[in-house]
């Protein structure tokens, strides 16, 4: 907090416009600038679903956020809901290979290993691409509901809270793990062949495939930022910042506030489950892995980077914090754990608000860089509504 | 016999097998303003916990009943059903959403739509921006609107929590100690804005300023609390010349 005289909505109206603005110059770079170049064959095929997945674990961070720095709920747990998203995409995928697979079976090559003649009765559904989209939504969404609705009722919160959903995502990795629960056990699910009819590994159209698998995570990102930015702006976002400043007020203010609790973690497992789905086809591959307590904490590490607290900040420390790994496991393959943990140290320590708060820290050094004359910032209150 | 709004009867409430709050009976009438002093520990933070549903009684009758409604046992019932009923509470440190704008928190208090789905689709009319700029201008923050709560002084974080109580539309406003790191001339004013608030709605104020309990208490009641039950009710004069409230107050301070 730089500034104790004059807040005024008209300030934060400006930075409101400037956030749009660089949200519609990213999105079209994103979503038309960078899948022509690709077209074109100035970004390589390699790069474009590098990216892809950047933006995939955006939406992880997003879901991050939403938990932790709009509602004060350190949600630990959170790659948990990416994974069974990537699951439930998978398992359609999985079918799509039909008997391509290494045994040349109508199914799934890690069941014939298994010993299976058949197809599982809960795999068969998993043939339509409309039901698997359905248990994207719905796997990760009963989990959310059943863990908030105990979790919150019983008023458990703070580091108890996130020391749960660690457990959870543990559990379930471990459950993962086993052959037995069909699910791949710990190859996961990999060598997918087709999408929706569209090849992912033909020469010719596997690229294009991608590119379109591309643009629709851009659009599904930029959809999720925009229904984010609208809920932060109408009172049940002022209710969700309140919980997170002052939970007994809220409370005493007539707030049922374990049922906005329970809602916002539903619709935050619900965006990282979306951005797990649609991360399996560009990455191709989906293993238990994935629920790693490591990997939930590294979305935490990407949002506090970026900048907790506001909605561009974890997009910008997802890409930005992964884009810096991608570099530096190449580079310095040992080191990387320690790049990672000095930049979470750093940011803490010197830039609490994360990158975006960059701006607005460099602003004083500017202006006296630019000298005195230049013009003071008097902002007077402009009447709201 | 003017009609009780809140009815405590033989309530009791014990931590870890210390009585916070034994045998205690107590009411209020509608449209009364009421102070409660007590030394440390008296257990007048539990009595307020156990009337807004933050802690529950091991025994004993809670009731709220305005002419109006028909009784409701408080016991049975969560925090955020009892303030819906029309009870308001005022934390000793003041509580208000440090991040939001002084506009913002009235906004949150105001009476009416509490759902989550509600709040999404919530919009202020007209009515309620006047009923929000009224509290402003009683709570003196008209020209602050805009403020982060939190960069409020001590005093005025004090005022903008009595303005949420009152956004809310309570008919029972529970306080504690309002004047709490405020200047004299503050607390002079906060006593004031209680004494109007009285008759439209029952207050009990807790407090520990004797200087603010003898301006707000004028002809009202006083409550004595010691040792979680009441100890002597009555006119201000009358308590402070109550030998057993002497000796609680001032005696084992002698003691010491």
């Amino acid at each position: 907090m730089t500034d104790t005289t004059s807040p005024s909505t008209s300030v934060n109206r400006t930075r409101f416009r400037a956030e749009l603005s660089a949200v519609g110059v990213i999105a079209v770079l994103l979503l038309v600038v960078f899948p022509l170049l690709n077209a074109q064959g100035v970004v390589s095929n390699f790069t474009l679903g590098v990216w892809g997945k950047y933006l995939c674990y955006a939406l992880l961070a997003l879901s991050v956020d939403m938990l932790w720095g709009y509602t004060g709920l350190l949600s630990l747990g959170q790659a948990l809901f990416f994974s069974l998203g990537g699951y439930m995409h998978g398992m359609y995928l999985m079918r799509m290979i039909g008997d391509l697979g290494q045994y040349r079976m109508p199914i799934p090559d890690f069941l014939v290993f298994l010993g299976w003649k058949t197809l599982p009765a809960f795999w068969e559904p998993f043939d339509s691409f409309a039901f698997a989209m359905v248990m994207v939504v719905l796997v990760p969404g009963v989990l959310s509901f059943l863990f908030g609705y105990l979790a919150f009722r019983s008023r458990i919160k703070g580091v108890y809270f996130s020391i749960l959903t660690q457990a959870l995502t543990y559990a379930a990795m471990i459950m993962f793990f086993r052959n037995n629960l069909l699910m791949g056990g710990n190859n996961g699910f990999t060598d997918f062949k087709f999408i929706l009819g569209h090849s992912l590994v033909d020469p010719v159209e596997g690229p294009k495939t991608m590119r379109g698998l591309f643009i629709a995570t851009g659009v599904v990102l930029l959809l999720v930022y925009g229904l984010c930015r609208w809920l932060s702006t109408t009172k049940f976002g002022l209710v969700q910042r309140a919980i997170r400043d002052g939970e007994n007020r809220v409370l005493f203010s007539g707030y049922a506030a374990a049922s906005f609790k329970l809602f916002i973690f539903v619709l935050c497992a619900l965006i990282a489950s979306v951005g797990g789905a649609l991360y399996v086809p560009l990455a191709g591959i989906i293993n238990p892995e994935e629920m790693k307590p490591e990997k939930s904490l590294e979305a935490v590490v990407w949002v506090a980077v970026g900048g907790r607290g506001t909605l561009v900040g974890p997009i910008l420390g997802a890409v930005g914090v992964n884009w810096l790994k991608s570099w530096a496991t190449r580079a310095f393959p040992d080191l990387w754990l320690i790049f990672l943990g000095a930049l979470f140290i750093l940011v803490v320590l010197f830039l609490p608000g994360g990158l975006v708060s960059l701006p607005s820290r460099l602003a004083p050094l500017w202006k006296r860089l630019r000298g005195p004359s230049a013009g003071t910032e008097a902002a007077s209150p402009a009447t709201k509504g | 016999m003017p009609h009780p709004i809140l009815t405590v009867e033989d309530v009791t409430k014990t931590y870890d097998g210390f009585k916070a709050i034994s045998n205690l009976t107590f009411y209020l009438y509608e449209g009364e303003l009421r102070t409660v002093i007590g030394p440390n520990g008296a257990g007048k933070s539990t009595f307020f916990d156990l009337i807004t549903g933050r802690a529950r009684p091991d025994t004993g009758k809670i009731e709220y009943g305005p002419v109006t409604n028909p009784l409701t046992d408080l016991t049975r019932l969560k925090e955020y059903e009892i303030n819906r009923l029309g009870i308001g509470r005022k934390f000793q440190t003041p509580s208000v959403y440090v991040d939001h704008s002084v506009w913002d928190n009235l906004v949150l208090s105001l009476r009416g739509t509490r759902g989550v789905f509600a709040t999404i689709f919530h919009r202020l009319d007209s009515t309620q921006r006047d009923r929000i700029d009224e509290l402003l201008k009683l709570i003196r923050l008209a020209d602050k609107r805009h403020w982060k709560a939190g960069q409020l002084a001590h005093g005025e974080k004090q005022w903008l929590e009595i303005g949420m109580l009152l956004a809310s539309d309570p008919k029972v406003l529970l306080i504690d100690e309002p004047a709490a790191g405020m200047t004299d001339e503050e607390t002079h004013r906060t006593g004031e804005l209680l004494i109007s608030l009285a008759g439209k709605h029952s207050l009990v104020v807790v407090e520990h300023d004797m200087t603010f309990v003898k301006q707000i208490a004028r002809q009202n009641t006083v409550t004595v609390l010691h040792q979680g039950s009441v100890l002597c009710e009555g006119r201000f004069d009358e308590v402070q010349a109550h030998p057993r409230v002497r000796e609680v107050y001032l005696g084992r301070g002698k003691k010491n």
